[in-house]
């Protein structure tokens, strides 16, 4: 009971840092169906902004902080010009842009390579995120306890944006049907490239996120992608409630699993889980009614 | 040779090695040069151990060359790349053989690496140095292992932690098999000295999230945590660690795979006062550890670290190079032979090549980190111990030897 409890913050924590690495893809795989293999190079350049921020630019452990909209920002620039650039060219042929986004992941690794050097760097967390708290014989990180709190917010934020901004509705217009937001006059092009930036800057607030867990690597985004990949498939394509669910639920799975079995065997169980799951419920937890996926 | 004529020579051979295939053909031992084979990851997840292997090897090559070579012929260093990945070990580990008739070859520091050299070296009567402490259960007659076996580290390092008066220890390890079979070894001893395994935690490789195996620890209250976990996993996990409140007052943490280059990267503030076991240190007082530290940060500049592999590495050319003065040629079998009993004064302090089992006779030391970054040595074997890498010589060993 008392192993129940204690596990129940890592849970969470282990499920936020997967739903902030999901909600970027939630947009562009779930809401586009782009399936961006550069996704997790996104997460990527949003740690090594924050590794930028504190070594370069002195800024110490409030580099944190200032990385998080410098990161949204860069990687946002970044996926608008992998969208406009490339990705657009090849609507309608998924294996092509699978191929196309992996080519472009392997670029970026290889430009963080040469740019940050191989071996893996590291971000100093604020002294006000380093160590951590015992409520009620639970230990509480700070530093997890930030990236829960940042997932809430970048969860709030989202269901803002789609909800009342007029791009927003734009968005959920093209999702439902695409021709026939275009013949209102929506600019799908626009629209497109809208998504698929927000989706990115995402993936860069998440990569801030990462920072605070472990070392920084060129190769940090493959050991993330498949399991953002995931959340958004149980999920349910482009719904927003089911990443969150589905992203807690696998937080927990492997948290409570690992408890029991090991790191190595919770993988294991996670997966099993997935299969079965999508065994039963192939379109995930929740799925949108649209002509346009008819 | 100067430092940068000599690494471009170097360099240049890994350049022909890989455009060529056979670059660098004709017989391996001419009567002005001898080639050598140097083969470690360059690129990949393990580049960043092994690349600073290469560094000491380089150096210990050119030092030889340069008061004068072996058998009087400068020593030419054939470099190539494993990437990481243990096929291209064996696919290169050939090409090293056969192609460029390498007299010797100094490579290799993942267990799996070793494994998969291994047959290829059996094959072509070839001779491997190889230069990590390992899991022991091992006698190649075409390896040479110059780092510790199981009873020259893991074995003293719990004969340390029990002389402390730790009965609980918690083991925590990289899922792969150096781990696996170093804490079968842990769980036999720990079964016949009273010691209690208060629980064993693998984690893949590359593994980031350590929270809840701290929380394990936190609720198992073990007098101390053995780790053998490898590479990256090792910051996020002494980090976490941290977080969950626990120092090295409370519990110390002893490492097998940390060392002087592995703590700047964690960061030493995190690490004070935990401890580590190994052979050497770039501490260990011998003059000839102050000749090697000087001429290494010499070559590659002040601030560079040396560590126990590094000077296994470095031992096993001048070892090499000893043993083909004394057997007159560069022959594998008359270069084995030539080898037995052969000590040389090492960094490390003596050591003596053992041939019935390939391995060296070593000083076992346990370190303690410091807030600074440096190891200083707390305790250690009063001498060179017998490699034993079956513990034949041990009775609590017999469940788990093959």
């Amino acid at each position: 009971m008392d192993a129940l409890l204690t596990q129940l913050p890592i849970a969470a924590a282990v499920g936020a840092v997967l739903l902030l690495a999901a909600l970027g893809l939630n947009f562009t795989f779930g809401q586009m169906g782009v399936i961006n293999m550069a996704h997790g190079e996104f997460l990527m350049v949003g740690a090594y902004t924050a590794f930028a921020l504190q070594a370069w630019a002195g800024l110490g452990g409030s580099a944190v902080l200032v990385a998080l909209p410098v990161a949204f920002a860069v990687t946002a620039l970044m996926g608008l010009a992998l969208e406009r650039g490339l990705i657009r060219h090849f609507y309608g042929r998924p294996l092509d842009t699978l191929l196309l986004t992996f080519g472009v992941s392997l670029l970026l690794q290889q430009l963080a390579r040469d740019v940050f050097g191989a071996p893996n760097v590291d971000v100093a967390a604020p002294s006000w995120l380093a160590g951590g708290t015992g409520v009620l014989g639970v230990w509480l990180h700070h530093s997890r306890l930030f990236i829960i709190l940042l997932a809430a917010v970048a969860v709030v934020a989202i269901a803002l944006y789609i909800g009342r901004s007029r791009s927003g509705r734009y968005m959920r217009a093209v999702l439902h049907d695409r021709d026939l937001a275009a013949v209102s006059g929506i600019p799908v092009g626009r629209v497109d490239a809208a998504t698929f930036a927000v989706g990115s800057g995402l993936a860069g607030v998440a990569g801030v996120a990462l920072a605070l867990i472990g070392p920084i690597g060129p190769s940090i985004g493959s050991s993330y992608i498949v399991d953002a990949f995931l959340v958004v498939v149980v999920g349910g394509l482009g719904q927003l409630r089911g990443a969150v669910i589905a992203a807690f639920a696998l937080g927990a799975l492997n948290a409570y699993s690992e408890l029991w079995t090991g790191a190595s065997l919770a993988k294991v169980v996670v997966f099993a889980v997935i299969i079965a799951f999508l065994q039963a419920r192939p379109q995930g937890l929740f799925s949108v009614k649209t002509r346009a996926l008819a | 040779m100067r430092r940068r004529t000599f690494l471009a020579a170097a360099l240049a051979g890994t350049g022909a090695a890989l455009t060529g295939g056979c670059a660098p053909s004709g017989p391996g031992v001419t009567r002005d040069t001898v080639r050598v084979g140097m083969l470690h990851s360059l690129s990949g997840t393990m580049a960043i151990s092994e690349v600073t292997v290469r560094d000491a090897v380089l150096l210990a090559v050119e030092r030889v060359n340069a008061a004068g070579g072996v058998l009087g012929r400068r020593i030419e260093p054939v470099v190539e790349d494993g990437a990481s990945d243990e096929v291209t070990f064996a696919d290169k580990a050939r090409k090293l053989l056969m192609s460029d008739r390498v007299a010797a070859v100094f490579g290799g520091w993942t267990s799996a690496s070793r494994k998969a050299m291994l047959p290829v070296f059996e094959a072509e009567d070839g001779l491997l140095f190889y230069p990590v402490q390992y899991e022991g259960m091992e006698s190649s007659p075409n390896i040479v292992y110059t780092g510790a076996t199981t009873n020259q580290q893991i074995v003293p390092a719990l004969d340390h932690l029990r002389g402390q008066g730790h009965t609980r220890i918690h083991l925590v390890g990289s899922d792969y098999v150096f781990p696996r079979t170093a804490n079968r070894v842990i769980s036999a001893y720990a079964e016949a000295h009273g010691i209690e395994i208060t629980g064993t935690d693998y984690t893949p490789l590359g593994h980031t999230e350590y929270t809840t195996v701290t929380a394990k620890i936190a609720r198992a209250r073990p007098d101390a945590v053995f780790n053998t976990l490898n590479g990256d996993s090792n910051v996020a996990f002494f980090k976490q660690l941290r977080s969950s409140g626990i120092t090295a007052d409370d519990m110390p943490v002893l490492s097998v795979s940390v060392a002087e280059e592995e703590v700047g990267g964690i960061g030493p503030e995190i690490l004070d006062g935990h401890l580590v076991a190994w052979n050497y240190f770039q501490t260990t007082d011998t003059p000839e550890n102050r000749d090697f530290v000087a001429a290494f940060q010499d070559e590659y500049g002040p601030r560079r670290v040396t560590s126990d592999p590094m000077q296994s590495a470095y031992n096993a050319v001048h070892l090499w190079a000893a043993a083909a003065e004394a057997a007159g040629g560069f022959d594998t079998g008359a270069v084995r032979e030539a080898a037995a009993g052969l000590t040389i004064d090492a960094p490390e302090g003596p050591v003596t090549f053992d041939a019935e089992s390939q391995h060296l006779a070593k000083t076992a030391r346990i370190g303690r980190i410091g807030g600074d970054g440096a190891i200083t040595e707390v305790a250690n074997s009063g001498g060179p111990i017998t490699p034993d890498p079956y513990l034949a010589g041990y009775d609590w060993a017999a469940p788990i030897r093959p």
